[in-house]
């Protein structure tokens, strides 16, 4: 950890004390018990155990997220995908380093899952400037590092993007991927039919964005859009390798966990099925905003 | 009112009586219905409405509400009367009908809504602008909020008549402000830091320390102030310290009381005069309202975004008092819930938390990955009947307020 980002964080429950500063009064551990309300059973979330930590592949390291840049690329709740792939990889009983890097510091190189988030049109241009000038992440992605980008940061990891008036910005060109600005905003409920080959549910999401997103012969289209406007050409996203990026903003991994958990295979292997309580939430909010937009 | 010309005078009646109307019917409070007929008649009624008047303009994201009532009542030590949109109405409709129902008050305090700004200030001239704060709201139909204040320093810039009272704390609106001739800048505290980690001015990152904030590249840094928020006390200009001791809770609205103390001091009322005053607000357009409500008292906080989320927090009673969120998604709450994700809720931890509102289920996804425990209902009698203790706090984002308000009974 220290060795990433210079530094220092106590060992146990890492992404906790990283993910958000220190809050006066939070203990270490409160043992807070729901269970004296009165209530329906079903209505009602307290803490699930762990599964084992032999389900996970033999995986002996810490999984190591790195959100890159929250100080320029976190518009709309990206922090939620860092506590979603936090959550469902301690859930299986990995441990996780959680490491925020703001644009004056340097990309780590060892990262297991890149983090980039949407952003305003200025912040966009000078991560993109830093990102390529400090070449952490593009080191890392070549490197077959998993990075899961979105928006502004999926822009970002192509050859060119549009800046405030639309001219041409430089990006890092890690995807093989051409963004332009579209000629009107697109803002609402997405929902799109993954590539079957990723074996991912139906995505269901938000988008406000105008950017528009051509897809090279070295990348594939993530999804295909049945509501929304994603690329802008039918497809939604793009992915090579294990670098993904989409449309879907801030938190996509709450609403697509199985999305989130494709992430975490690419690192970990298989990965052991959670309890079905544990998913409970989750596949609850899929059903209720399929079906909000008749998906 | 006799020196309006017949047709603002007929649109004035116009909306009086579409007002009175709307008020009698049940079908709002009449605060915006009169303004958009006025408007209708007679295009130009703002400005006929605001000329010859002292006007201090109130926006912001969070705290306009609040802020307006609070200079209102600072200005009533001033002995005159003060014509103000106080429920919130405060687009230009909503500005015509409050200044149209006190056609003979020498003083308007208007909340204006953050976008309306510059054609609001082209059209009543104020006397003084105070911009509060500019933080992620609502971003699905509002605009980044760069740009936002991009389009207030233009239009501060050409404003040469008025004085900015303006939260120096605030990176954001330190540049926007950065341009009008006239600033009094007040230390009025920021909590929320999320967005403004970067220049305004060239994008570098932004530093802090307790003196506040500095760009270490282009060197654009926090003002020095004339009015400074001190712990629960208020320093004016003249070096003076006076306790704010106010009936209204929290760190955010003692900022808002200071702001409200640095607009009367331009009016010349002094601290002395004014601050009495603002002790005597103890609610705002039923926020912070107590209620009684099956023999519990609930107590009733709005919280829009984010950065409103994180200061509702700091006025909840103390743990293990009970908590109620409410959270819904319709077109003036924004339709996008992932301003949830960047709330940290685990603040709650402790207490119990209730959770409700037609997008209670994306608060439910949001506290389980935070590992905060919480129970499902279904509204605010649910809830209450639940609660173990005597009381009850509620924090809702703005429809779900308002349907609880609703069912509350609105108390003022």
């Amino acid at each position: 950890m220290t060795d990433l980002v210079g530094r220092h964080a106590a060992p146990e429950d890492l992404a906790e004390t990283l993910i958000f500063p220190a809050q006066d009064g939070m203990a270490a551990d409160l043992g807070v018990d729901a269970g004296g309300h009165h209530g329906h059973r079903d209505m009602r979330y307290t803490e699930p155990a762990p599964v084992a930590r032999a389900h996970t592949a033999g995986r002996t390291s810490a999984v190591r997220l790195v959100w890159v840049y929250p100080d320029l690329l976190s518009t709309y709740g990206d922090r939620g995908n860092l506590l979603v792939l936090t959550r469902r990889a301690k859930l299986r009983g990995m441990e996780v380093e959680a490491i925020e890097v703001n644009s004056d510091q340097p990309v780590p190189r060892q990262g297991d899952i890149y983090l980039l988030g949407g952003g305003e049109d200025l912040p966009q241009i000078l991560a993109a400037h830093r990102l390529r000038i400090d070449g952490g992440l593009a080191a890392a992605a070549n490197q077959g590092s998993v990075v899961f980008a979105v928006c502004a940061g999926y822009q970002v990891l192509g050859h060119t993007f549009g800046g405030v008036e639309g001219e041409r910005v430089e990006g890092l060109g890690v995807l093989d991927i051409t963004s332009g600005r579209g000629d009107r905003r697109g803002v609402g409920e997405l929902v799109a039919d993954v590539d079957p080959a990723l074996s991912v549910p139906r995505f269901t999401g938000f988008e406000n964005h105008q950017g528009v997103t051509r897809i090279g012969p070295g990348a594939r289209p993530l999804a295909r859009v049945t509501l929304g406007v994603g690329n802008g050409d039918g497809t939604e996203g793009a992915y090579a390798g294990k670098i993904l990026g989409t449309y879907m903003h801030g938190p996509a991994l709450a609403r697509n966990p199985g999305l989130a958990d494709l992430l975490l295979t690419w690192v970990a292997g298989r990965l052991a099925p959670l309890d079905p309580e544990a998913e409970e939430w989750a596949s609850q909010l899929r059903a209720e905003r399929l079906a909000a937009v008749g998906g | 009112m006799g020196k309006l010309p017949l047709r603002a005078r007929l649109a004035t009646s116009l909306s009086g009586a579409a007002g009175r109307v709307s008020r009698m019917t049940g079908r709002g409070d009449g605060s915006v219905i009169g303004g958009v007929l006025g408007l209708r008649v007679e295009p130009e009624l703002l400005r006929l409405l605001a000329a010859d008047r002292q006007v201090v303009l109130v926006t912001g994201t969070n705290g306009k509400t609040t802020t307006t009532r609070l200079i209102t009542a600072a200005l009533g030590a001033l002995g005159q009367d003060v014509a103000s949109n106080a429920f919130g109405a405060n687009m230009e409709a909503g500005l015509a009908s409050a200044l149209g129902r006190s056609p003979d008050a020498p003083y308007a305090v208007l909340e204006t809504d953050e976008r309306y700004l510059p054609a609001v200030i082209e059209a009543t001239q104020p006397r003084v602008v105070v911009l509060l704060n500019l933080s992620r709201d609502q971003m699905d139909r509002a605009a980044e909020i760069w740009l936002t204040a991009r389009r207030w320093r233009q239009a501060l810039a050409d404003a040469d008549g008025c004085v900015v009272v303006a939260n120096a704390d605030d990176p954001l609106i330190a540049w926007a402000a950065a341009t009008a001739p006239r600033v009094t800048w007040v230390a009025a505290g920021q909590r929320w830091h999320e967005d403004s980690w970067c220049c305004p001015e060239c994008g570098s990152h932004l530093r802090r320390d307790e003196l506040g904030w500095r760009c270490g590249e282009c060197g654009f840094s926090r003002p020095s102030t004339r009015w400074v928020l001190s712990d629960d006390s208020v320093i004016d200009d003249s070096g003076q310290v006076r306790e704010l001791a106010l009936s209204l809770p929290g760190r955010a609205n003692a900022s808002n009381a200071v702001i409200a103390l640095a607009v009367a001091g331009h009016f010349g009322a002094t601290v002395d005069q004014a601050l009495p005053r603002l002790r005597e607000v103890k609610s705002v357009a039923g926020r912070y309202t107590q209620v009684q409500r099956q023999g519990r008292l609930v107590r009733l906080l709005l919280a829009k975004n984010p950065a409103g989320w994180l200061e509702a927090f700091d006025v909840l009673a103390p743990i293990p008092a009970p908590v109620l969120l409410a959270v819904n998604a319709q077109t003036p709450d924004g339709k996008d819930t992932s301003w949830l994700w960047d709330v940290d809720y685990r603040i709650l931890l402790g207490r119990p938390v209730y959770v409700t509102g037609e997008r209670r289920i994306d608060l439910a996804v949001r506290l389980e990955a935070d590992q905060v425990p919480f129970e499902l209902v279904d509204g605010i009698d649910d809830a209450v009947s639940q609660v173990g203790g005597s009381e009850l706090d509620v924090i809702a984002n703005y429809t779900a307020f308002q349907q609880i308000r609703a069912i509350v009974g609105r108390t003022e």
